[in-house]
């Protein structure tokens, strides 16, 4: 909800620059970073309450499973629900139709409850209060606003439901194919023109927004084999994006670059994630792990982003397994071990970690 | 600000006496960090330590990783009632932005890693500009290498160039040099000579590593100095806060 925050103290200084009004679909974070939603709120918890403005993203893909789409199809949608400019940059000839596949939010009546229905409970209150409405004034605004899913810093999205045309149209979305272009440099004017309307100073932040580059070394790209220029063009986005009020996300397939490259990478992103398919019909994980039937991939955090602070974010989890509740909503949950079957004699898994090398052999430690 | 407590680093270091000669004058300094644990809180720690020491020491900073308000902010919170603005007003702390240097990419019979040239006569002249005192109390702090390579277009010949080109100032003008790197980005047939030529560059190396049971809430790596000129080499556990570095040995939450 966009809350205009007002504070008024003796204290001056560009430390309190944060108080200022910030737009839709922005919230503020620590240490002075202004938040935006990831589309995903599982994740949006996960990471301390959503990416921070300025910060790179870049998520390591599995050749076997596209979960990686999954994950930027709703940050995608995030985006526009909240009219963020978009850009948004694939290997595909014709990336616009990606943007047909993107989910809607969830209206609220669909809302997955986690909890008793809220409906209820607001019908019951708004009985008892209603003659109080006219003393809340702007509360009630705010209240009435919870309805309604522009005005939510963060979405359930439907996987079900593409966007409403009208979200997509008559906005600052552009879209731009990677794969036949010679070098980066058209990519990264793109970016730069992009990037200028977003710039970053001390005051209101009124518009964000969200570059999303798709498996950024795909082979079928002319560039691939640049290496160092790839590493280049990274490095002078995650610039531009650090002096603008703008989130980037880069996709790409770790397999298809040399080790060290790889790993160059990793150190250039700010929040670092990782999925991973599942085997369908693994015994020994389906013994491991409660509600394993319902995975459909790993989610793991390997780094958060520490922006204006020293102290690196240690999370309880790392790895959560993806799951579509109700087939249409993605929800993120940590890893639960399934009770041991004392009669097998199988020991207890590691905890919560299920790299490749859990599922071979015996599990004893 | 003359109390401070020292810790396990800055014994490793030799930084925990309050003797004249800054200990790390004409020293070359290499920290070495990996992608689950990042090193560049020992450059705000020597920093740190630099600037509070006396008013004479001098912090050259080059920056390719953060822009100066992040160390501005960071800096803020570790020692109170003080800031790099001022610092730099007063002319103790020099900042060179090196974010958007990109070495034009084939010119190699030009200007071959013309922007590192031009970096190292900026650096010269900052330090000959100096008021003679200043002269010999200088760090030079490079964060980090890895962005230079890339600035360099991954010639890391010239990177290893301009770093003993510093290399002679600390003959020359008896500065301090102080690095920073990612031990994990180079594989091991070809790219570990340029983290052997720093080694062998170095008289004092720190390795920051996670533990080998992973990441903890509590400990979150450990640090492993080799100081060449004393011939002593430390190993012990690490917490990073908001305003310092708490080091300890393993088993113990304190030293």
């Amino acid at each position: 909800m966009a809350a205009a925050k007002t504070r008024s103290s003796s204290f001056s200084g560009n430390l309190s620059s944060a108080a200022s009004s910030l737009g839709p679909g922005l919230k503020c974070g620590p240490n002075g970073t202004v938040l935006l939603s990831s589309g995903i709120p599982d994740l949006d918890k996960i990471l301390g309450g959503g990416f921070p403005l300025g910060s790179l993203v870049m998520v390591m893909e599995d050749a076997e499973a596209p979960h990686h789409m999954l994950l930027l199809r709703n940050f995608m949608s995030q985006g526009l629900v909240h009219s963020q400019p978009l850009l948004y940059a694939s290997p595909a000839r014709d990336p616009r139709g990606f943007l047909g596949t993107l989910p809607s939010p969830a209206a609220s009546k669909d809302d997955k409850s986690r909890g008793p229905e809220p409906d209820q409970l607001q019908e019951k209150g708004l009985r008892i209060a209603w003659q109080y409405k006219k003393y809340f004034g702007e509360n009630q605004l705010n209240f009435d606003g919870q309805r309604d899913g522009k005005h939510k810093y963060s979405n359930e999205f439907n996987l079900r439901n593409p966007l409403e045309r009208h979200f997509i149209n008559g906005q600052r979305v552009d879209c731009f194919s990677i794969q036949d272009s010679p070098d980066l440099s058209i990519l990264q004017d793109r970016c730069t023109t992009f990037l200028s309307q977003l710039p970053r100073n001390d005051g209101s932040i009124s518009c964000a927004g969200r570059i999303a580059i798709q498996s950024f070394c795909a082979p079928q790209c002319v560039y691939s084999n640049m290496e160092w220029e790839m590493l280049s063009f990274i490095r002078s986005l995650k610039n531009m994006v650090q002096s603008s009020n703008s989130v980037a996300i880069i996709t790409f397939p770790p397999s298809l670059l040399s080790p060290s490259f790889c790993k160059r990478w990793q150190h250039m992103a700010d929040t670092l994630l990782s999925v991973k398919a599942i085997q369908d019909d693994d015994k020994e994980l389906a013994q491991l792990l409660t509600g394993y039937q319902d995975m459909i991939g790993f989610l793991n955090v390997h780094k958060v982003a520490r922006i204006n602070t020293q102290v690196p974010v240690i999370l309880e989890a790392t790895t959560f397994s993806i799951k579509l509740q109700k087939r249409r909503y993605l929800i993120l949950e940590c890893l639960n071990q399934a009770p041991v079957d004392g009669s097998s004699g199988t020991s207890y898994g590691t905890s919560g970690s299920c790299s490749s090398s859990s599922k071979t052999g015996n599990l004893d430690f | 600000m003359n109390q401070r407590s020292s810790n396990l680093l800055d014994e490793a270091l030799g930084l925990d006496q309050a003797s004249e000669p800054w200990p790390l004058k004409g020293r070359v300094v290499a920290i070495e960090d990996r992608v689950e644990t990042s090193g560049s809180f020992i450059l705000h720690h020597l920093l740190k330590r630099s600037l509070s020491r006396n008013s004479s020491n001098v912090s050259i900073f080059i920056a390719f990783a953060q822009p100066f308000s992040h160390y501005d902010r960071v800096l803020r919170k570790q020692i109170l009632g003080w800031n790099l603005v001022s610092q730099r007003d007063n002319g103790r702390f020099f900042f060179f932005d090196m974010l958007k240097l990109q070495c034009p990419v084939g010119d190699e019979g030009i200007t071959p890693g013309g922007g590192l040239i031009a970096l190292y006569g900026k650096i010269h002249k900052t330090i000959s500009a100096l008021p003679e005192i200043s002269q010999k109390n200088v760090s030079i702090i490079i964060d980090d290498l890895s962005l230079m390579e890339v600035a360099a277009n991954g010639s890391s010949d010239h990177v290893l160039d301009f770093l003993h080109y510093c290399r002679t100032l600390t003959s020359e003008f008896d500065c301090s040099l102080i690095t920073l790197n990612h031990e994990d980005i180079y594989s091991t047939e070809d790219g570990s000579t340029f983290l052997l030529q720093m080694a062998y560059l170095a008289d004092i190396l720190i390795k920051v590593e996670p533990l080998a049971t992973g990441l903890a809430a509590d400990v979150h790596g450990q640090l492993t100095v080799s100081n060449k000129g004393r011939n002593k080499a430390s190993n012990f556990h690490f917490k990073v806060k908001e305003n310092m570095v708490e080091c300890f040995y393993p088993g113990r939450s304190r030293d």
